[in-house]
């Protein structure tokens, strides 16, 4: 065999790479689509504000029932739906800015999750795996349900598309189309919430935000419309995540900083390369 | 005739246009933000097929009236009828916002923005059959956008911009159309061109009601012009509704105004330069 495909088969002999492997690829591809409405919408800062909300969720689920990771999904999920509507209940007044109350309910909830860890024995090891991810755990039950709510979202989307597309074009003409445009926007921020939620183990709560934003805005330079977009940034995403893997098991580096990092670099080179485009 | 209304879009039903009813009747309607009032006791009556020019210095509530005639905010008083039915009941009203506030960089070509007209008609769930698709490129060529049709949105002119939102409104079988400072940023050429086409769709009978800074264009090319400033000041033809009086108590002292030989007057608007482009 030559030396490539030694470097490229070698990992695969261990069960915990493949499995790694396919839980980026899934990630990657539902957080760029769904990615896709982020900056289009220009929800990035509630993407992050979301990501990190998720930790208290976490830390109330792991102090609950242990290490079993099958509550601490729904517990993640909880904790992320109770901020996106918390957001949404205390900016509909109108009393506050939509950023304000992001603010407020992202550094409130991070406070509290770390206050939660903060009580376990295992402080430190807790934190840095909840925050960076460690996507070489990932178990066979872990990537059936990546795989399961992952195919839900991504249905939602292709069954919803071209309403959530009217939605984000021109939210006046969906109200004036009578399209149930609240009900819509519920469900796009409950679907970023379960995206959020599954990419938690691949790459952290830290850094889930670059999986959402980063893929989706290269694709955007290079597409000129939003059903390409979703394929080229899924692309990207799933690419950076095989890429970032391989990178974490030759140098060392960990994965989910390892993917991020790829994912970044394939932006700097769109932007260098589109440079003048537009 | 006169089903429940029903303000939840799942179980929204069209409303059947009453054939007897304007196309637009809005009587004593007051809307306001946090106390402030944006419109005060607003009287129109639009027939099909009728062109009328909102006129009013910025602030004046011009896009408040369109937001509440579309059903987009609640009054708190008075009534806003479409066809003989409040404007939530419908889709046939289509509104057309100022071009600054929308994203040209959004990644959808004129043909995918024209189908947007037709998400509701479609229905949820399903994809466009091919007779959507065949009706949508019949709205993009009555606007003449056919050899752009598969251009990314930010590659048009700002006439073309508008003229695709025409065709989205086509596309919406719009009956009722609010257009919000359309000729803004175009040239003169083409906004004549505009005008001409609003013009064929007000004689297939579409009610037309555009709100705009630039008086020339509603003294020539409107059947009426309703002179706003929260209230409404005058509503009648354009030689009624230009008379110096008039002109002032809306635009009070940023409108210079000059009596001519046939009782038109000149004016120009100082106060705000047309807007953003």
């Amino acid at each position: 065999m030559s030396d490539w495909a030694t470097f490229l088969v070698e990992p695969l002999h261990y069960a915990f790479m493949t499995r790694a492997l396919a839980a980026v690829v899934l990630v990657g591809v539902v957080c760029a689509v769904l990615g896709a409405f982020v900056i289009l919408r220009g929800m990035a800062f509630l993407g992050d504000a979301l990501s990190h909300a998720i930790l208290p969720g976490v830390a109330a689920g792991y102090l609950v029932h242990g290490g079993a990771r099958g509550p601490l999904f729904w517990w993640a999920l909880g904790a992320a739906l109770v901020s996106a509507f918390g957001i949404g209940a205390i900016a509909r007044g109108g009393r506050l800015r939509e950023d304000t109350a992001i603010g407020i309910i992202f550094a409130g909830m991070f406070a509290l999750g770390i206050a939660l860890v903060s009580t376990t024995r295992s402080y430190a090891v807790d934190v840095t795996h909840i925050l960076f991810g460690n996507v070489l755990s990932v178990s066979a039950t872990d990537l059936w349900r990546i795989g399961g709510f992952g195919a839900l979202a991504l249905g939602l989307v292709a069954l919803l598309y071209k309403e959530l597309l009217a939605l984000t074009f021109d939210p006046i003409l969906a109200a004036t189309l009578r399209l149930p445009v609240r009900l819509l926007h519920n469900l796009l921020l409950a679907l970023l919430a379960l995206a959020v939620v599954l990419a938690l183990q691949a790459v952290g709560v830290a850094l889930v935000i670059a999986l959402l934003v980063t893929p989706a805005a290269t694709a955007s330079l290079v597409t000129r419309r939003l059903p390409a977009m979703m394929a080229c940034g899924a692309g990207i995403a799933a690419a950076s995540g095989v890429v970032g893997i391989y990178l974490s098991y030759y140098a060392g580096v960990a994965p989910g900083p390892a993917i991020v990092l790829v994912c970044s670099l394939c932006f700097i080179l769109a932007f260098a390369l589109t440079r003048g485009r537009r | 005739m006169s089903e429940a209304p029903s303000t939840n879009p799942l179980l929204f039903r069209h409303a059947v246009h009453q054939a007897d009813a304007p196309a637009l009747h809005v009587s004593g309607l007051t809307v306001s933000y946090g106390g402030r009032p944006a419109l005060e006791s607003v009287s129109l009556d639009m027939k099909a097929g009728e062109r009328v020019a909102v006129v009013g210095p910025n602030g004046a509530g011009k896009t408040t009236l369109f937001k509440a005639i579309a059903g987009l905010v609640q009054p708190d008083a008075g009534e806003v009828r479409v066809f003989g039915h409040p404007p939530r009941r419908h889709a046939c009203i289509a509104y057309l916002v100022q071009r600054s506030a929308v994203d040209w960089r959004f990644p959808v070509t004129v043909r995918d923005v024209v189908l947007m007209g037709r998400t509701r008609e479609i229905g949820l769930f399903r994809r466009p059959r091919a007779t959507d698709l065949a009706f949508v490129d019949r709205c993009i060529e009555q606007v003449g956008l056919t050899p752009l049709a598969h251009r990314q949105i930010g590659e048009l002119s700002g006439g073309q911009q508008q003229r695709m939102f025409i065709a989205r409104a086509l596309a919406q079988e719009a009956e009722l159309m609010l257009l919000d400072e359309p000729f803004n940023g175009l040239d003169h050429q083409t906004e004549h061109e505009l005008l001409a086409l609003l013009e064929t769709l007000a004689g297939r009978g579409v009610a037309i009601l555009v709100a705009t800074h630039d008086l020339d264009v509603a003294a020539t090319h409107f059947d009426r012009v309703l002179l706003l400033n929260r209230r409404v000041i005058a509503c009648d033809t354009p030689k009624q509704v230009f008379s110096a009086d008039r002109l002032t108590a809306t635009f009070g002292h940023h409108a210079r105004t000059i009596r001519l030989a046939d009782g038109m007057v000149f004016v120009s608007d100082s106060c705000c330069g047309g807007g953003a482009p």
